[in-house]
């Protein structure tokens, strides 16, 4: 039996502001443990919370820009279980009346487009870190914890999508494309590796044509795009694998090991909890002014889309290429500040930027806004084979070398002596070599073989250690032949 | 002299005509509390040192000419529930046993700045569970007016700090009365301010829905000018109310010409001891000489106040007295083998019966499958007692009840019963689930033991309470005192 899988997308996301959800502290990270705490955030007895109202304002922002219905009346509820991160073992979160609903994520992908729909999103307050010393490094068998309250009231927004996605591939770009919105608001930096973004997935299995859901499974600790696709790559593959052979899927917490590429137990459904949910009764509930609410929408920045959207109507791009350059905010600004100071074709910068560029940045795992080749370096780069300087080939040369370096092509083109080599006499000069020095390819040119004019071509190009004007070799080679 | 004998306005009076220093007035209440402290049992904590250093300061003030409000110098003591940065803050219960706060409470901040003295931190029911003050966690405190019988609760040190003089004016908290209910039973002023009025911020909360700090005094003078430096919106609280200060001092007239008193039968009808219903039927009689108009109404709904009240407080008290989980702070089991054994035994260890019984009531009435049906219920049914005080206050300017069923009852005698126990606070607890302000000044004595009369405001209606309470007063002329 062919299955389809269902999955949906939790995604925490940290809000970018200066203090925490429901006290002044400071959310920055990186500081020394316990420094950034009062008496609100560590839970102690009498302390009372307070809205940060940036936050509510940046998760309406996000409601707005993803096509979400924001509620005028809001409140927010306790989740209530016991764990040493949570200083009040209730966490402020929000349940039956989140800040918007109802939205939708538009996707491009190879060979179709698609639309996510978002279910909900709301704003609650992040908990602290655990430290476990001794044991396996978790909590269960460890002599000690440490706990770390830097964190605990960090405003936390979850946007929760609808079952809507079906490949890993969908669940990839849809993350990326809530991320590109994120940046672009402002709202986030978004950055997985420091925590700032956490996706969950949720994932079942059902014979294709069939309406009813499977069983699923929540997958935890994706953290990174490439964890995404492959954890729920192999979440499909196994319950394909456990349906086939005639097993239940068990309706549990699967954890993804990046180094073991699997996915085990983490907890199963017995042990789910009753999170008691109740409005808070230290907070008063949330209402809005429509008229706010659209000042907001007027403000908001350019995203991904009506981006994408203006690569292709004034750059002329392909919808491919602004697909790709619209992924994160900072490839787009890299580009666009590119564009501005070449003042040439902007396809060309779009093939530097997604072809070179982007191989080592991936290589190098690099993000764009820390690579050392700035716009500046492309453009001079371009400039350079523009006027005949240095051949497209030297360019690849020089784009490693600036990558790794920093250093600008001109400086590079002078030091290393790459300039190309585009006197008539001097190539007239090498092709005669050439000719000379390969009489059975000459023979073979001559029988109709249209690769051999290529190898002479090639042999040029090694004489002059590359630095040859193709153009000019490729004119000399016919015209002596 | 006997400086501890006096009321604030008394005291404020001679300070400032330096008749008496704030030295010599505390020394006086501190020789009051060595002399009967060891019968009453008010306090947890006495801040003898610190209280005599803030007095010497006050002292200063006055010889540099400064002026001085009318709190400075003042002998005040403090439920144990509210945090005094560096002073011991037990809420009464074992898990705190050790807990010293690292900031102060906006009330008590805010009368710390006017200058009052602080004398000590009082007994109260564990977490403010009780009605008797038998729920401490460390002693039992007793009753001035007979030793044998409750304060009340769950502020029962507080009321008793002020009946027997060993602090001139206490501050309490009130959830479902137990500020009005110990000041009656030990024949002083308690009041509850309108819910938001009084910054909670820094009182460690019991149900934070109908939780509110207020004074218990000798007089509605002194009432009035606590509740005038208590009051004032405070930004670390969501739930205070932004209004203007008034002076609650200048609503205080003998004079009730024209003003329309309720009295729901309700609470007046069975359950009230029946020579408590003669002490009130009598001091209404005082109000309409005094120009009151009084009729009896009615508030249908609140019949059902204490079953609404039991599980609404108790199911914000589970996830509010979650926090205590000896991972940060107070009582950690020395020995847990684990995160859950600690968990268990900081728990079974550090709190006391009654507390456990609300943190089950309350934890079953928020499950799952069991929230409509109980929370939810709860507060459809508080909604429907706010719309009948919201009618009732369309004919009448105030209401008035008893404050208590009945008179201090002995120590042991409701232990073994927790509902006739819950029952000692059926006229309180409608006035904390509509959120009003409500006041109990002496009106009497059965059997030699103290009854209040309860006026209840309207919201944010504390000068019209305030003035029919002080009419009263002046026209009764409360002058007995326990014998101690």
């Amino acid at each position: 039996m062919e299955y389809e899988s269902v999955i949906g997308l939790e995604i925490h996301v940290e809000l970018d502001t200066e203090s925490k959800m429901f006290c002044s502290c400071s959310t920055r990270f990186g500081e020394a443990p316990n420094t950034q705490t009062c008496p609100v955030c560590l839970g102690m007895p009498g302390s009372l919370p307070v809205p940060n109202k940036k936050a509510v304002e940046y998760v309406i922002r996000t409601g707005l820009a993803i096509f979400c219905d924001i509620s005028l009346f809001s409140q927010f509820h306790r989740k209530n279980y016991f764990y040493p991160d949570m200083p009040k073992n209730y966490q402020i979160s929000q349940y039956d009346i989140p800040l918007c609903i109802d939205g939708h994520v538009d996707l491009e992908m190879e060979e179709y487009a698609t639309t996510i729909g978002v279910t909900r999103i709301h704003l609650e307050e992040d908990t602290g870190k655990l430290l476990h010393i001794g044991g396996a490094g978790r909590i269960a068998g460890a002599d000690y914890s440490q706990v770390d309250f830097n964190r605990a009231g960090v405003p936390l927004m979850e946007i929760v999508s609808e079952p809507d996605i079906r490949t890993p591939e969908e669940a990839k770009a849809y993350a990326q494309k809530i991320r590109a919105i994120l940046v672009s608001l402002g709202v986030s930096d978004c950055n997985m590796d420091q925590g700032s973004m956490r996706v969950d997935a949720n994932i079942s299995l059902r014979p294709v044509g069939r309406e009813e859901f499977g069983v699923k499974a929540e997958l935890k600790n994706l953290n990174s795009f490439r964890s995404l696709q492959r954890g729920l790559a192999y979440e499909i593959e196994r319950q394909t694998k456990a349906l086939q052979n005639g097993e239940a899927i068990v309706q549990e917490t699967r954890h993804w090991d990046e180094t073991k590429n699997t996915t085990s137990t983490l907890r199963t459904k017995e042990y789910a909890h009753d999170y008691r949910y109740f409005p808070d009764p230290d907070l008063v509930p949330m209402e809005f002014d429509q008229e706010w609410i659209e000042g907001l929408r007027a403000e908001l920045p350019e995203l991904p889309d009506e981006r994408k959207e203006r690569y292709m109507s004034d750059f002329g791009l392909p919808a491919h290429d602004a697909n790709l350059l619209v992924e994160t905010k900072a490839t787009g600004d890299f580009f666009e500040a590119a564009v501005a100071l070449y003042g040439g074709d902007a396809k060309t910068m779009s093939n530097w930027i997604l072809g070179d560029l982007t191989y080592y940045l991936n290589a190098e795992n690099v993000e764009i806004d820390d690579s050392e080749v700035k716009p500046a370096h492309l453009v001079e780069m371009v400039k350079l084979i523009d006027d005949g300087t240095i051949s497209g080939k030297i360019a690849k040369e020089i784009f490693s070398e600036m990558f790794k370096t920093g250093k600008m092509p001109k400086a590079i083109v002078e030091e290393k002596g790459m300039t190309q080599i585009s006197g008539e006499d001097e190539i007239a000069k090498i092709v005669d070599d050439v000719i000379a020095q390969n009489p059975d390819a000459v023979k073979e040119f001559h029988d109709g073989r249209e690769r051999a004019f290529g190898f002479l071509v090639g042999q040029a190009m090694r004489l002059t250690k590359g630095r040859g004007n193709p153009q000019l070799i490729n004119k000399l080679l016919k015209g002596k032949l | 002299m006997e400086l501890f004998k006096l009321t604030i306005h008394e005291l404020h009076e001679k300070l400032v005509s330096k008749e008496i220093s704030a030295k010599e007035l505390a020394q006086s209440v501190f020789s009051r509390i060595d002399d009967v402290e060891e019968r009453v049992k008010s306090y947890i904590t006495v801040t003898r040192d610190e209280a005599l250093a803030k007095a010497a300061e006050i002292d200063k003030k006055i010889a540099g000419g400064e002026s001085i409000g009318p709190l400075a110098g003042i002998p005040t003591a403090i439920k144990d529930v509210m945090n005094t940065e560096g002073i011991r803050t037990t809420c009464g219960s074992k898990i705190l046993g050790n807990y010293v706060p690292v900031y102060t409470s906006t009330a008590v901040k805010n009368l710390l700045e006017e200058g009052i003295v602080m004398t000590g931190k009082t007994n109260m029911d564990e977490f403010a569970m009780g009605s008797s003050t038998e729920n401490s966690g460390f002693f039992v405190t007793r009753n001035p007016w007979d030793l044998e019988r409750v304060p009340g609760g769950s502020s029962g040190g507080s009321a008793s700090v002020v009946a027997a003089d060993e602090a001139i004016f206490s501050l309490g908290s009130d959830t479902g009365g137990s500020i009005r209910q110990p000041a009656a039973l030990c024949g002083i002023v308690g009041m509850k301010p309108t819910y938001g009025l009084v910054s909670r911020f820094g009182l460690i909360a019991f149900a934070s829905s109908l939780d509110q700090i207020g004074p218990f005094t000798k007089d509605v003078t002194d009432c009035a000018i606590v509740l005038n430096y208590l009051i004032g919106h405070d930004s670390n609280d969501s739930t205070s109310v932004k209004i203007d200060k008034p002076d609650y001092t200048k609503a205080l007239v003998n004079d009730l010409n024209g003003i329309k008193i309720g009295v729901p039968k309700e609470l007046m009808a069975e359950g009230i001891d029946s020579k408590i219903k003669a002490v009130i039927e009598n001091s209404l009689k005082i109000l309409e000489a005094n120009g009151a108009v009084v009729a009896e109404t009615s508030l249908p709904n609140i019949e059902h106040s204490l079953s609404a009240y039991y599980i609404i407080a108790p199911a914000e008290a589970s996830s509010n007295l979650a926090r205590f989980d000896g991972v940060r702070y107070g009582y950690r089991v020395p020995d847990a083998e684990d995160l859950i054994d600690m968990y268990m035994r900081t728990r079974a260890e550090g709190f006391g019966d009654e507390v456990k019984r609300r943190i089950m009531l309350g934890t079953y009435a928020l499950s799952a499958g069991y929230y409509d049906a109980y929370y939810g219920q709860a507060q459809k049914v508080r909604t429907l007692i706010m719309d009948d005080f919201n009618r009732a206050f369309v004919d009448y300017d105030v209401l008035v009840s008893p404050t208590t069923p009945t008179t201090a009852f002995k120590i042991g005698e409701k232990v073994g019963d927790p509902l006739s126990m819950y029952l000692s606070d059926i006229c309180t607890i409608p006035v904390n689930l509509a959120g009003l302000p409500g006041i109990s000044v002496p009106c009497g004595t059965v059997d030699g033991l103290p009854v209040g009369l309860q006026v209840i405001g309207k919201t944010l209606g504390e000068e019209m309470m305030l003035r029919v309470a002080y009419s009263f007063e002046q026209s009764f002329g409360w002058s007995e005192k326990p014998k101690l």
